[in-house]
């Protein structure tokens, strides 16, 4: 649920006091309601290179209403920013004072999309510098944009157009409610491959998808999503959760699979489950996760192993299971629930930071791996989520935590939930190895 | 198949085709921990305990929305209002409306008798899928007014003018005021179950040592299969209980030894029976999905084990024949012979401990030679039953024993044991399972691995 404060400043009196104090004014996000339009109100498509033409027609095949040019006072529904051509960081003015002049046109919950190369393959240090400058542009354009609007980039590696399917896919998911938490962040497509799906409210139908920590909160809401988006759901969690666990699987209609995943077996387990009731296995979601916080100075042994055995150690030995797997073969999607304490740190948690980045290690080096079999492997980080473990955060840090990201409030599972959902699409198949923060833009580690 | 003839088993359909009978496989099952009463469910009816193991189940074998060929449940102690129990719960799960339900009770024998109905439909090709289970809770037990007020609130419903009412009122007495409360002693002898037990147990002599070493390995076998996950995929928690509540991992048999005797007090020296060695009340529940292998095999289902033959026996214990939970001796030797097997050919027994003195003084009288001649027809003792093969995942002492779902418990858990060990010496692996009940009745089954 949207928090308390947040409620506040959106109804009419609230609004006023928090404008004349000037407090911080969080509005409630757009989500994803299945039916609903992707985008509420037209999207100018800036930029005049051939990607940028071959986009917008893209777009208008999906009955958006497109801008080529502003109409001055239409209230639009996002700003695409075409960039991929650049060659010299003199290039970024034009289009971006173009758009600059819509930005006050940008409807509440309205979308900032970049699109532009990535600066890894540039060809020489004019290019490198205009690419890696569209990032800066980016993330400070993310901080200025208000009323729940956000500021994203898709980055193309070489090869990769304006029109491949998993950047049509990324620019789809970031017009959408489904991003409503991801801000001021960049996502790298690197290659073409990719399939859109037939039904774009069904983008896994067919697919068995298994999700760890499956029995309440973030895991909970992932079930909930990739069940939504048409997926069969293993819900897996230890013994212990396991009638929350239940309860999840028969409200998405799937199985639930108790299992403790640091077990040498777990791996197979959980093949074995998907291969015997639904002859295959598809996805899984690494979302099992705990925390057991302090300072490391007072950090003792069963603190310290069971995060890692449980956040890193589980799964990397499931995913050697799944690599063996003659089952895992067949465009098979990983996804790995990191966090920005792995990015940025955070006190009182070593522990836990230290198996979240392992996490984004993991996901990089994996990559290649099922590169032979069309998968991919990516990882999500979820900055400040409404969950049960934070509202067990002090009252004070919890405020703090919520209001310091771009959209001053917390996010909720569904939204890490619906990032976890597009990266296990086969849409975005081009894209593998990155980790896509999930966290409002949140000031620390940025 | 053949080890136990079974099909030279035929059913006649009344369009006089000869149709062979097909098996009826076990698919797996799920229970809530048991809770020792006036525990954790202390507030659960039975219908809430019923709906949460259906719930586990459906969840374990994706059935939501499924339509099952009918589902069949009990309780021992049932308020009134749960005339439709099942059906209740069935309505509460995510299972299809259209599943259809009934109720079965057969005291501590529900459970098991709900198995071998429903596995018996599925073998005539009547359904072919169900689900067995039971439930009992001691804790929200009813509690009926007494004969004296009910009479007075039937015939008050009848009478229509106040004068009448207040003629009716008048019959009233103090004592009509209290309330009946449940108990487990036998209408017909006025005796608890215990005090029973403690007379066919000093009948048979059976000693405190023998009964404290069958309630410390039933706490150590199901502290064991706990730790080695066995339960992990036959059981759901429920309001935060994740172990059966009884459970006393860490006891001894010095700690059993200090117990003081609770029941068959008035035998003096003789009396052996203690609150470690008899079975507590629990509540609880449980549930176990019966297919064809058809059924199973289209639904991508296992099939852990079949449901082979079952034999209900009953004894006279009002006049003192018989010991009130004896019936099961009787039982096991109809449905060996019925088989043409001997308890040589088991590898699991998993014979309900109702009191460890229970199941000692039935296999006391199976290994009896004079008893096997005299009582049971036979040339002389019915057999010896290994130890090594007795309730080795833990029974009713360590896990407790709900009365209606303790069938559910043994079936699940043994249809899994069969299916994990497959075969021996080239047959299917099997098990018998004895569950003695009140009134002095019996029911037993007999299992193999699919």
């Amino acid at each position: 649920m949207t928090d308390t404060y947040t409620q506040f400043v959106s109804s009419g009196p609230g609004r006023k006091v928090a404008r004349k104090i000037g407090l911080p004014q969080p509005v409630i996000l757009r989500r994803h309601k299945p039916g609903q339009p992707l985008i509420p109100g037209p999207v100018l498509i800036e930029g005049s290179t051939k990607g940028a033409d071959e986009l917008a027609s893209t777009l208008l095949s999906w009955d958006i209403d497109v801008r080529r040019h502003p109409v001055p006072k239409e209230r639009l529904g996002a700003v695409i920013l075409v960039l991929d051509e650049l060659t010299h960081p003199d290039d970024l003015e034009k289009p971006v004072l173009t758009a600059a002049t819509s930005l006050r046109d940008l409807a509440p919950n309205g979308r900032v999309i970049t699109i532009s190369r990535h600066p890894g393959s540039a060809p020489n240090a004019a290019t490198a510098a205009a690419r890696q400058g569209v990032d800066g542009l980016l993330r400070s354009l993310a901080m200025e944009l208000r009323s729940g609007a956000t500021g994203n980039g898709v980055l193309l590696a070489d090869g990769v157009s304006t029109t491949s399917p998993s950047v049509l896919a990324a620019v789809r998911f970031l017009l959408s409610g489904k991003s409503a938490f991801i801000d001021g962040q960049t996502l790298t497509v690197r290659s073409p491959l990719g399939k859109l799906p037939d039904d774009v409210e069904k983008p896994l139908a067919g697919k068995v998808a298994v999700v760890t920590g499956a029995a309440r909160g973030i895991g909970a809401a992932i079930a909930r999503t990739l069940h939504r988006d048409g997926a069969t759901v293993i819900a897996v969690d230890v013994p212990a959760a396991g009638d929350h666990l239940a309860e999840v699987a028969n409200q998405v209609h799937g199985t639930a699979l108790q299992l403790d995943i640091t077990r040498e077996d777990a791996g197979q387990k959980i093949i074995d489950h998907a291969v015997s009731r639904y002859g295959h296995l598809d996805i899984v979601v690494h979302n099992a996760g705990i925390t057991r916080d302090k300072l490391l100075a007072n950090m003792d042994h069963s603190k310290w192993s069971s995060v890692l055995a449980v956040n890193i150690s589980a799964q990397l030995r499931i995913n050697e299971a799944l690599l063996a797997s003659e089952y895992f073969r067949s465009s098979p999607r990983i996804v790995s629930v990191a966090s920005t304490s792995g990015i940025a740190g955070n006190r009182g948690q070593t522990n836990y930071a230290a198996s979240k980045a392992g996490v984004m290690g993991m996901v990089g080096a994996t990559a290649p791996l099922l590169e032979p079999y069309g998968g991919t492997i990516n990882a999500v980080a979820p900055g400040f989520i409404e969950t049960e473990m934070t509202r067990r955060v002090p009252l004070v840090r919890r405020e703090v935590g919520r209001r310091i990201n771009s959209l001053r409030q917390g996010g909720q599972p569904v939204d890490v939930a619906e990032a976890i959902a597009f990266l296990a699409s086969d849409a975005a198949g081009g894209i593998s190895g990155v980790v896509l923060r999930v966290c409002g833009q949140n000031m620390v580690g940025a | 198949m053949s080890e136990t003839g079974r099909e030279e088993s035929f059913v006649q359909p009344t369009q006089g085709i000869q149709r062979q009978l097909r098996k009826a496989v076990v698919v797996g099952g799920n229970r809530i921990p048991f809770a020792r009463t006036g525990g954790a469910y202390t507030k659960s009816s039975n219908q809430d305990m019923l709906t949460a193991a259906l719930d586990g189940l459906i969840a374990r074998f994706g059935l939501q929305d499924e339509r099952i060929g009918e589902v069949a449940a009990g309780a021992v102690l049932k308020h009134s209002r749960d005339f439709n129990l099942t059906r209740e719960a069935v309505l509460g799960s995510p299972l299809a409306a259209e599943t259809p339900a009934y109720d079965v009770q057969q005291a501590c024998a529900t459970g098991l008798e709900t198995v071998l109905g429903l596995a018996n439909k599925i073998k005539l090709g009547q359904i072919d899928s169900a689900i067995a289970g039971g439930v009992d809770s001691a804790s929200d037990a009813p509690i009926a007014v007494s004969e004296g007020l009910r009479e007075v609130l039937l015939d008050l419903n009848r009478v229509k003018t106040l004068p009448q009412r207040l003629k009716v009122l008048s019959k009233l007495r103090p004592k009509d005021l209290a309330p009946d409360a449940p108990n487990t002693g036998e209408p017909r002898t006025g005796l608890s179950m215990g005090e029973h037990q403690a007379l066919t147990t000093a009948q048979w002599k059976i000693t405190r040592e023998a009964q404290d070493e069958l309630a410390y390995n039933s706490h150590r076998n199901l502290a064991a299969a706990y730790d080695a996950g066995f339960f992990d995929d036959l059981i759901t928690p429920y309001r935060g209980l994740t172990r059966d509540s009884n459970l006393r991992p860490d006891t001894s048999l010095e700690k059993l030894a200090t117990l003081k005797p609770v029941f068959g007090k008035s035998l003096g020296s003789e009396a052996t029976m203690t609150a470690g060695n008899s079975t507590p009340l629990t509540d609880g529940a449980s549930t176990v999905l019966l297919a064809s292998e058809e059924w199973a095999d289209a639904h991508d289902l296992p099939k852990l084990a079949a449901v082979i033959d079952g034999e209900a026996a009953a004894v006279d214990f009002v006049h003192g024949k018989d010991g009130l939970l004896m019936a099961p001796v009787f039982a096991v030797p109809r449905l060996l012979a019925r088989n043409g097997l001997t308890l040589d050919d088991f590898d699991f027994f998993e014979i309900h401990e109702a009191f460890a003195g229970t199941v000692l003084s039935t296999l006391a009288a199976w290994e009896n030679d004079e008893f096997g001649r005299s009582r049971l027809g036979l040339e002389g003792a019915l057999g010896v039953v290994d130890r090594s093969k007795l309730n080795v995942n833990g029974s009713s002492l360590a896990a407790g024993h709900p009365f209606a779902a303790t069938g559910g418990r043994i079936v699940a858990s043994l249809a899994k044991m069969l299916h994990a060990r497959g075969h021996v010496d080239g047959r299917p692996a099997r098990g018998l399972v004895s569950i003695c009940a009140a009134g002095g009745q019996g029911v037993v089954a007999i299992l193999e691995s699919h």
